[in-house]
């Protein structure tokens, strides 16, 4: 029995590839046996620890393990899908043959038959995160103390409240097609987010100020908080980079919390925005990334995330998707980044390509059995699941903006601003299901005036309209203040799934939008 | 692995128990078979069948704890899940909000299981996406929808001799309907416990109906108007209110529900006196497990009465240490109403915009629960009591707590699922001042 042949495993050992191949090979001949003329095989072992404190407490450590076998195939032109947690050759090939029996029942109301764009088989072949350290192997009392530490210093320095956490996945896959193609994949990922909340007990006002961190594709390197990683503004303002200095932002976040209880509210206006990597990521992610996902803008997400503005006649006119200095990339090869892995999860090797180019939208993203609709013979190697027991779809790439050819610091954009708000962090987001009108909030707002950056301010949020804000973009600072921003839990897709993503940019520039005041009160 | 029989069941959490070293130990297993059928451009896209269950193992030496998971129930498999639990509890720190596991309970079963939603196949699934395929093609209209199904057990038990078992079922259906040209949109929404109660062709024709209608939205100037919240569009604002109910964080001076100078506010009036909320696990239209994550037993209880706080939500911790009674956790949301149907609602509003969805709603202000989000999928202008004319969709910045201040009429309560939220019960509702800050442009 399998199951026998993983139970000494530790949480860093991996299932014997040999195994992975047999289920594979058993799934694949099940599928072909009951008619199906293409199958995939995903055998998945996937991982995640969860370390949870507040204040002096660790309120959780949790480990979790998910290991199962998803297959999906072509049947009659139809695509059918089932999973088994049941690591057996037989429930694996019974689940071949059920996805087949399904796509048999589907093709029965379908009347445009699955087309693959080819992708050749690459034999076996392996991939893993190029990590340092693997964060799992870290002993749980280091990452205890370290979160202890961190919370301890946050209320050194005037938190009421703290809370500090560590994600860590590591996803452990292994792909086989019916194309010849036997990929084993180690995939790493790492977050380590923080809050800290300030309060006026007098007042009943209270305020929280979330860390700076953004999750990452690397191993436990992450959290060494090198000097070379930080980006430093002239108020002291610490933004990071490769690494995270998780203890120095939780005592910046305790001083900017309770600097939030007493900041003034923002007037409503026009302003010039400029927006650190660490905030415009998220703006990239809901404004461009999203809606140039093919699958969206063809109407196949229209019930749930939606359809997209961006529509394919816009590429064919060249839609003037923002200013002339805009060139987003779409990616999966980024070091470091969310999205990196060496082949997606139906086999295609990962690249990156061009996706808005001097202001023009000229690309999307796409998979395979839509890459035909844009004329292409290729996939982008956008495809994905979050298990082993999710049917793999077109998730969004690392979507980044490519920093500005001039050399230009943070400190000489603002220097020419004079009547701006400057915004690091994410806040609340909020867009439409076409992409077009969007409300983004942030972690810290400071005044702009005059070239100067000026004090904290509160309760902003900007409404933009897509083409528009991008069309605002005056100015984007140089390859040197190149950063990714990261969502670990992006939610696209019924049944919903997750998926981690980063999205690149430096410091950028943003003329005349919208602010509104969000104070309210409740009487 | 398919449904587990409560003696197979108690038969796997038995060995965990009896495996464990630790003082204390708990395990939950849970699992079942989810099927779904998904369509888009009228046609069908994705079809599958999940088979898998899950053991959660927390294990506590005094107040050090550790929990694991896994989803292979082999012996070697259960003992490695339950020594992994109890090296993380090793290497923990106390933890001093720690409460010792709750004693052996007695639990009054909920109906959540309907055998007609257990029996549903693949070839059903289909032909729920066809009927809803079927009436689109050829006039100029397109489906795009999703219904999942689910037969799930959840079993748990802890070594203080504490076991509970019991079967699920549900279904959740929605289903946007588009124009050819992109002009229009109409949705619906369905969700219920016995899918014999469901009729995707009948639900269709709503969504159709409104696509056809939505066609050449007029654009109104942003501001405060009356709305009809259909009860799915209610539910986005409602839903996420609720995750705020928490007793700790109000006391602790860090919600909506925190009193200036200290302590919560139990007891005041926060909306209007027409507003009264509850949780009953036994109610018959969403009844929910008869316990709560920590195997506590749910009972029937008010959450707001009257307009006025009635009850917040309580972690075992947190109710010893302010003395209050040990409660279970919520697991579902009633919001009571009237008799009237939403299109009696529109009858009787003399103006007012018709909002049939609410869509990507985020928190914006914790402090006053301000959400900020959009409509979607079906706004039309009211006039005399009749739909006058398509709007275009707004997004809104509006806290439920203010909402429900403004309340000029509710309407009967119905099942729903709200986006991002879970099955409650709630009420169409007409709703003055509402808050729109700006036009989208999406239809």
């Amino acid at each position: 029995m399998f199951g026998k042949a993983i139970a000494a495993e530790q949480l860093q050992d991996r299932i014997d590839v040999a195994v992975k191949r047999r289920f594979a090979d058993a799934a694949l001949s099940a599928a072909t046996a009951a008619g199906a003329s293409y199958c995939d095989v995903r055998v998945g072992r996937y991982l995640r620890q969860f370390v949870i404190t507040r204040e002096r407490n660790v309120e959780n450590i949790v480990n979790t393990e998910s290991t199962g076998t998803g297959v999906r195939v072509i049947a009659d032109g139809a695509w059918g899908f089932a999973a088994t947690q049941d690591m057996t050759e037989d429930a694996v090939a019974e689940a071949a043959r059920q996805a087949t029996a399904i796509a048999k029942a589907n093709a029965r109301t379908q009347t445009a038959k699955v087309q693959l764009a080819p992708t050749p088989g690459v034999g076996e072949v392996s991939w893993r995160t190029p990590i340092k350290k693997n964060a799992m192997e870290v002993p749980i009392a280091d990452k205890v103390d370290l979160l202890m530490a961190v919370n301890e210093a946050a209320l050194g320095a005037g938190a009421n409240f703290v809370n500090s956490l560590l994600f860590l996945v590591n996803e452990q896959k292994y792909f086989a097609s019916t194309d010849g193609s036997y990929i084993d994949q180690d995939i790493h990922r790492i977050w380590a987010p923080l809050t800290v909340t300030a309060i006026d007990k007098t007042t009943g006002k209270f305020r929280s100020r979330d860390g700076l961190s953004a999750p990452m594709g690397l191993g436990w390197e992450y959290m060494d908080g090198r000097p070379e990683d930080k980006f430093v503004l002239s108020n002291g303002l610490t933004t990071y980079g490769n690494s995270y200095d998780m203890k120095e932002d939780a005592i910046a976040a305790a001083q900017d919390a309770q600097a939030k209880l007493k900041a003034p509210s923002v007037k409503p206006g026009k302003y010039d925005l400029v927006l650190d990597p660490n905030h415009l990521g998220l703006t990239i992610h809901e404004s461009v990334g999203h809606p140039l996902e093919l699958d969206r803008v063809l109407g196949y997400e229209a019930n749930y995330a939606g359809t997209s503005f961006a529509t394919l006649d816009k590429r064919e006119e060249g839609f003037k998707y923002g200013s002339e200095i805009v060139n987003i990339f779409a990616d999966k090869v980024q070091p470091g980044s969310l999205g990196a892995v060496g082949y997606d999860d139906e086999g295609v090797k990962t690249k990156r390509w061009d996706l808005i180019k001097d202001g023009i939208l000229v690309d999307y993203q796409t998979i395979r059995d839509q890459a035909h609709i844009l004329g292409k013979n290729e996939s982008d190697g956008c495809c994905y699941a979050d298990s082993w027991s999710s049917v793999q779809f077109q998730r969004m790439a690392n979507v980044s903006l490519a920093p500005g050819k001039a050399k230009l610091s943070p400190a000489d954009m603002i220097a020419g601003v004079d009547n701006g708000i400057y915004i690091s962090g994410r806040g609340s987001f909020s867009i439409d299901q076409q992409r077009y009108n969007a409300q983004f909030g942030g972690t810290v707002f400071y005044e702009i005036k005059n070239g100067k950056l000026g004090p904290m301010i509160e309760d902003v949020a900007y409404q933009m309209r897509t083409p528009e804000f991008w069309g605002a973009c005056s100015a984007i600072c140089d390859a040197s203040d190149y950063r990714m921003f990261g969502s670990f839990f992006d939610g696209k897709g019924q049944p919903s799934q997750i998926s981690a993503v980063s999205h690149g940019s430096s410091t950028s520039r943003f003329d005349g939008i919208n602010v509104i005041n969000t104070a309210r009160s409740l009487g | 692995m398919s449904i587990l029989s409560e003696a197979q069941a108690k038969a796997i959490l038995d060995k965990v128990v009896a495996l464990s070293t630790a003082d204390e130990t708990s395990a939950q297993l849970t699992g079942g078979v989810q099927g779904n059928v998904r369509f888009a451009r009228n046609d069908i896209s994705t079809s599958g069948i999940v088979d898998d269950a899950d053991l959660a193992v927390q294990v506590a030496f005094g107040k050090r704890v550790g929990v694991a998971t896994i989803n292979q129930f082999d012996d070697a498999s259960l003992e490695r899940v339950v020594r992994r639990a109890e090296d993380l509890a090793r290497l923990a720190p106390e933890n001093p909000e720690y409460m010792p596991l709750v004693g052996k309970q007695t639990y009054r079963p909920t109906d959540t299981y309907s055998a007609s939603t257990a029996a549903l196949t693949a070839e059903a699934r289909a032909r729920i996406a066809q009927a809803s395929i079927d009436p689109c093609r050829g006039r100029g209209l397109v489906a795009a929808g999703f219904l999942e199904d689910g037969h799930t057990f959840f079993a748990h038990a802890n070594s203080n001799g504490n076991f509970g078992y019991q079967q699920s079922t549900g279904a959740d259906y929605t289903c946007t309907v588009r124009t050819e040209d992109g002009r229009g949109s109409g949705w619906v929404g369905s969700n219920v416990q016995d899918i014999e109660q469901f009729d995707a062709a009948n639900d269709v024709q709503i969504a159709m109906r409104k696509a056809a209608a939505s066609v050449d939205a007029r654009a109104l100037e942003p501001g405060k108007y009356t709305v009809i919240l259909e009860p799915a569009a209610a539910a986005g604002l409602v839903s996420f209110m609720m995750n705020f109910f928490d007793a700790r964080s109000a006391d602790e001076g860090r919600s909506f529900l925190s009193k200036a100078g200290g302590g919560n506010k139990i007891g005041e009036q926060i909306m209007d006196p027409r507003v009264n909320i509850y949780t009953d696990p036994w109610h018959p239209e969403v009844p929910v497990l008869p316990w709560d994550g920590e195997g506590l037993p749910r009972q029937k209880a008010p959450i707001i009465e009257g307009g006025k706080v009635a009850n917040l939500e309580y972690s075992r911790y947190w109710s010893a240490k302010q003395g209050k009674p040990e409660t279970a956790g919520w697991g579902n949301i009633i919001m009571e109403g009237g008799t009237k149907s939403t299109a009696d609602l529109i009858a009787g509003t003399d103006r007012g915009i018709l909002v049939t969805r609410t869509w990507y709603i985020r928190l914006v202000d914790p402090q006053t629960v301000l959400l900020t989000g959009l409509t979607r999928d079906g706004t039309f202008y009211i006039e005399n009591g009749q739909l006058k004319y398509p709007v275009k969709n707004f997004r809104f910045n509006e806290s439920p707590v203010i909402m429900l201040n403004n309340i000029d009429e509710l309407g009967r309560a119905v099942r729903v699922k709200a986006d991002e939220g879970g099955t409650m019960l709630l009420p169409p509702m007409k709703v003055r001042d509402f808050t729109f800050t700006s036009l989208s442009d999406a239809v």
